[in-house]
């Protein structure tokens, strides 16, 4: 099986740009900051919610909270995948309760990710609300699950793959659609 | 995907001597994670939920047998444990043929304590379920072993070259055995001391250093790893009296005088108090014993993980 | 009965005779051995490219009747005996009840009759009940039929009452079985004492604890001039002794087990309860000692030590297991596939071993090939391979290691007294 590259969807500038207007999105929608959270799910999603944080904060100067969830022990897939996923820290140093929580993934596809990352939250208190904000909705949901904010919709096909990249683990911002040959 | 951990494919965990490097690293790592889930508000995630644990003790313990369990539940999975006095040992049914009941009733995993090597081995060669070692004879007790070893690269930040001395009854020590197997594959120095009837025969081919003095012992070491002796040893002659034993293996603070400043002390436990560790000792900076008994939770939840995980 | 074994490769170090020759012969006795015998038969049985020996001799088997009839028979010992190319077993007297009286030995030589099979030799219990407080009545023993004296099983604790018994021994010409083994050194030992023990926490057997009684066995041979036999030899230390001893021309001799020579203590980290016996295998470098002990004859014999238990009391965990292993269906394969194919013996020092030196040390008739001897004979395909099963096996326990061993030399005939109690004769056409 090889990864083969269809196209680049999103250079570095549209993605600073949508993370840009999904901030503002953010502020518009909660206007009492101090209530609110940011968590990124591991692996990308916490870099995009440290960036959308960082932006917030220099809209307001405020410093907004970010907490990192790992949601792999929330998996129900745990016995059905071939390689075991690799176990990382969830780092939520705050109290959930009483908070607007933002929760933050690179693409949202089936939904069970973030079903996972509800019920991850659910056990660490009671928010307020939870909102969701991802740059990527390739649609395909198989669980009532949508976004607040979106970067792009980018309508695809089951067989293509969705590649986001980012400078903080793969040394560049873009988004590849691609596709798996071989199969 | 996470391409990176294809390291752990054991269904069981039986042993450290049968466990690489890498396997160990993949444990230890893995049980850092979990040790943040045991601070949570809500200690409990739903990984192992569905799944069935069953424990069988056939032989006392208290903290293993808690800690498994413990671990099990905050793993959400359904557990049942079963000890010798309730057990169909008893009745005269053979462990193999409690095993295949268990089996029957479509458990996932089997953590069994016995009192005789191999009994674990026995069951993963005949069971489906995946077979975890809680202790076998003097043979090997792998999640002590880890948890020990979890605990001095927590605090010491690394295991290689750390200079470990491992004190006491090592003839029946499966913890030593265990002990000395992981912290050899990390590239620690064991230095093992005891008296000369607790030692067992060829042990340095296991590549330890051996001594009879406490104070070479302690002297540069950077871990004492105190083991339990069992009071029916004096009986069976194996050495003279108890307070020659202290006199000669005990630990107090006077003898810890030339011991380096950050020395920590660890102890499989339950501590015979004024025996092997005094009092002030067992309690005092050096020690790390309870450490460890917080660090065999998410040592066990880290193995209930991924000897489960790892299947399709 | 006129019989023809033709062409086969004969070894018969007795009568210096070896090579390719018939044996003829007549009811229960060999007739002649010779090139191209033209008698006529009435049957006969092609042996060519197979070796043909004297009667292979087991002097130490357990054949557990009376008292474990579940676990053997003295019919299904003989029989797996005769699988194995034994013409001749003798059996050890710890049964139930124990085979220290003439009632005991009539009633297993009646058994051995009525299964038409391999001789059965008893072997007597020196001490009532195998107990080590009363010497039994040796000459009733010899005299109902037992060949040797042994509370194998345990050494008799008690020297003074051994050295009544060596001197008591010497009325009858009797030898002594000795099964060395200091309790109090074995304790609950399971396993030899050493690395692999150490690393598996399993309580261990010193070698020591065989050693220290052969020397005593062997002083108190030296001292009464008694004839022993030291059994299933397992250490360097042993043999050491042994071989002193024999040196000073005490009258000792010895035997070591197939096992012994094949498997170590490193067998024993796969848990496999096929490989508990008493003695324990011991190391490498004991395995390489016996090995070389079988090559300058220090060891006389090479005995299976068969001892059956059903596989319930087996298949537990190892400390809980009993001791001891089935031998007899494996033993000559596997020296083939292993000994002779490492030059440590060849066919003449197997039929030493295995057939001459047995007969010599228990007085028996037996060993040969000669004209006018007892016609027992064994016959071996030493090229044929083969995989032990355990569903082949013919014996009514199955506690073998070698099940799963791939073999080189199988056994194609065993004839005892002119009487074929293993191989296919009907295949063969007769003759006139």
């Amino acid at each position: 099986m090889t990864f083969h590259e269809k196209a680049n969807v999103m250079d570095p500038e549209a993605i600073d740009k949508a993370l840009m207007r999904i901030s503002h999105e953010i502020l518009e929608k909660n206007r009492d900051i101090k209530n609110l959270a940011i968590i990124g799910i591991r692996n990308r999603g916490e870099y995009l919610a440290r960036r959308i944080a960082e932006n917030i904060n220099k809209i307001k100067r405020a410093r907004v909270p970010v907490g990192v969830l790992d949601i792999t022990l929330y998996r129900d897939d745990l016995t059905e995948v071939a390689e075991q996923p690799r176990l990382r820290e969830t780092e939520i140093d705050f109290d959930v309760s009483v908070k607007n929580i933002v929760l933050v993934d690179d693409v949202l596809y089936t939904g069970r990710t973030i079903r996972c990352a509800l019920d991850e939250i659910i056990d660490f208190g009671r928010p307020l609300s939870i909102q969701l904000a991802v740059l990527i909705d390739r649609g395909h949901r198989e669980l009532p699950i949508r976004a607040d904010y979106v970067g792009k919709n980018i309508p695809t096909s089951q067989r293509e793959v969705i590649e986001v990249r980012l400078k903080e683990c793969d040394g560049a911002d873009e988004v590849i659609i691609g596709e798996i040959d071989g199969r | 995907m996470a391409k990176n951990n294809t390291i752990w494919n054991k269904k069981d965990l039986l042993g450290l001597e049968e466990l690489s490097r890498e396997e160990i690293e993949v444990i230890l790592s893995t049980a850092g994670s979990f040790k943040e889930v045991s601070t949570r508000k809500v200690k409990k995630v739903p990984t192992l939920r569905g799944k069935t644990v069953v424990s069988i003790f056939c032989e006392p313990s208290t903290r293993t047998r808690l800690s498994f369990e413990l671990a099990a539940k905050r793993l959400s999975a359904d557990t049942v444990g079963i000890t010798s006095s309730t057990s169909s040992a008893v009745k005269g049914e053979t462990l193999k043929d409690t095993a295949k009941n268990i089996e029957a009733m479509n458990v996932d995993v089997v953590i069994l304590r016995h009192t005789t090597p191999g009994a674990p081995h026995l069951l993963a060669k005949t069971l489906e379920p995946s077979v975890i070692n809680a202790g076998d004879g003097a043979h090997e007790h792998p999640t002590q072993g880890l948890l020990d070893i979890f605990t001095m690269k927590e605090k010491k930040g690394k295991v290689k070259g750390l200079k470990v001395s491992i004190i006491g009854d090592i003839a029946h020590s499966r913890v030593a055995r265990s002990n000395i197997w992981g912290l050899k594959k990390l590239g620690a120095d064991v230095t093992i001391c005891g008296p000369s009837t607790l030692m067992p025969v060829e042990i340095e081919k296991m590549g330890v250093s051996v001594t009879n003095s406490l104070d070479e012992a302690i002297e540069d070491a950077d871990v004492l790893n105190v083991l339990r002796i069992q009071l029916e040893r004096q009986k069976k002659g194996l050495f003279p009296s108890i307070r020659e034993y202290i006199n000669l293996f005990g630990i107090n603070r006077q003898r810890l005088k030339h011991a380096k400043k950050d020395i920590l002390i660890m102890h499989p436990g339950p501590i015979n108090r004024g025996i092997e560790l005094t009092h002030d000792v067992a309690d005092g900076p050096y020690s790390v014993i309870l450490e460890q008994v917080t660090n065999g939770i998410a040592v066990r939840m880290a193995i209930l993980f991924l000897v489960t995980g790892g299947k399709i | 009965m006129k019989t023809l074994i033709k062409d086969g490769y004969i070894y018969d170090p007795a009568n210096r005779r070896e090579g390719v020759h018939d044996i003829f012969i007549v009811g229960n006795k060999i007739i002649k051995v010779a090139k191209k015998i033209k008698e006529k038969a009435d049957r006969t049985i092609e042996a060519s490219r197979m070796v043909v020996l004297p009667g292979l001799i087991d002097m130490h088997a357990h054949l557990r009747e009376p008292g474990r009839e579940d676990a053997e028979t003295i019919e299904t010992g003989l029989d797996s005996a005769s699988r194995g190319g034994f013409t001749s077993v003798c059996a050890m007297p710890n049964t139930t009840p124990c085979c220290d009286n003439q009632g005991v030995v009539e009633l297993m030589l009646e058994k051995a009759r009525n299964a038409r099979l391999a001789h059965l030799f008893p072997i007597g219990a020196i001490t009532k009940n195998r107990e080590g407080k009363e010497l039994s009545e040796v000459g009733e023993l010899r005299h109902a039929g037992c060949v040797a004296v042994s509370d194998d099983g345990h050494s008799v604790k008690d020297s003074s009452l051994l050295r009544r018994a060596m001197e008591y021994s010497l009325m009858f010409d009797i030898p002594i079985i000795s099964h060395c083994e200091d309790v109090g050194l074995s304790q609950e030992g399971v396993m030899h004492e050493g690395y692999v023990s150490t690393v598996l926490g399993m309580k261990g057997i010193p070698s020591a604890s065989e050693s220290i009684i052969v020397a005593r066995d062997l002083q108190l041979a030296e001292f009464t001039g008694a004839r022993i036999h030291i059994a299933h030899v397992s250490s360097r230390e042993s043999l050491d002794l042994i071989k002193h001893a024999k040196a000073k021309g005490v009258r000792v001799t010895c035997e070591t087990c197939p096992h012994y020579l094949i498997f170590t203590d490193e067998d024993v980290r796969t848990f496999d309860t096929n490989f508990k016996m008493n003695p324990p295998l011991r190391t490498s470098e004991d395995r390489e000692a016996l090995r070389q002990a079988v090559h300058d004859g220090t060891i006389d014999v090479i005995a299976t030590d068969h001892a059956p238990h059903i596989e319930s009391e087996k298949d537990v965990e190892f400390d809980y297991a009993p001791f001891g292993i089935i031998g007899f269906e494996t033993a000559v394969a596997s020296l083939n596939t292993l000994l002779i194919r490492d030059k440590i013996t060849d066919w003449n020092g197997i039929v030493e071993l295995m057939s001459l030196h047995p007969a010599k040390i228990l007085g028996l008739d037996k060993g040969t090939l000669g004209e006018g001897k007892e016609a027992d004979i064994t016959i071996i395909d030493p090229n044929e391979r083969w995989v032990c099963t355990k569903d082949e096996i013919r014996s009514k326990s199955k506690n073998s290691p070698f099940i799963g061993f791939e073999f080189k030399g199988n056994v194609k005939y065993a004839m005892v007294s002119g009487h074929v109690t293993f191989g296919d004769v009907s295949l063969h056409r007769r003759s006139s």
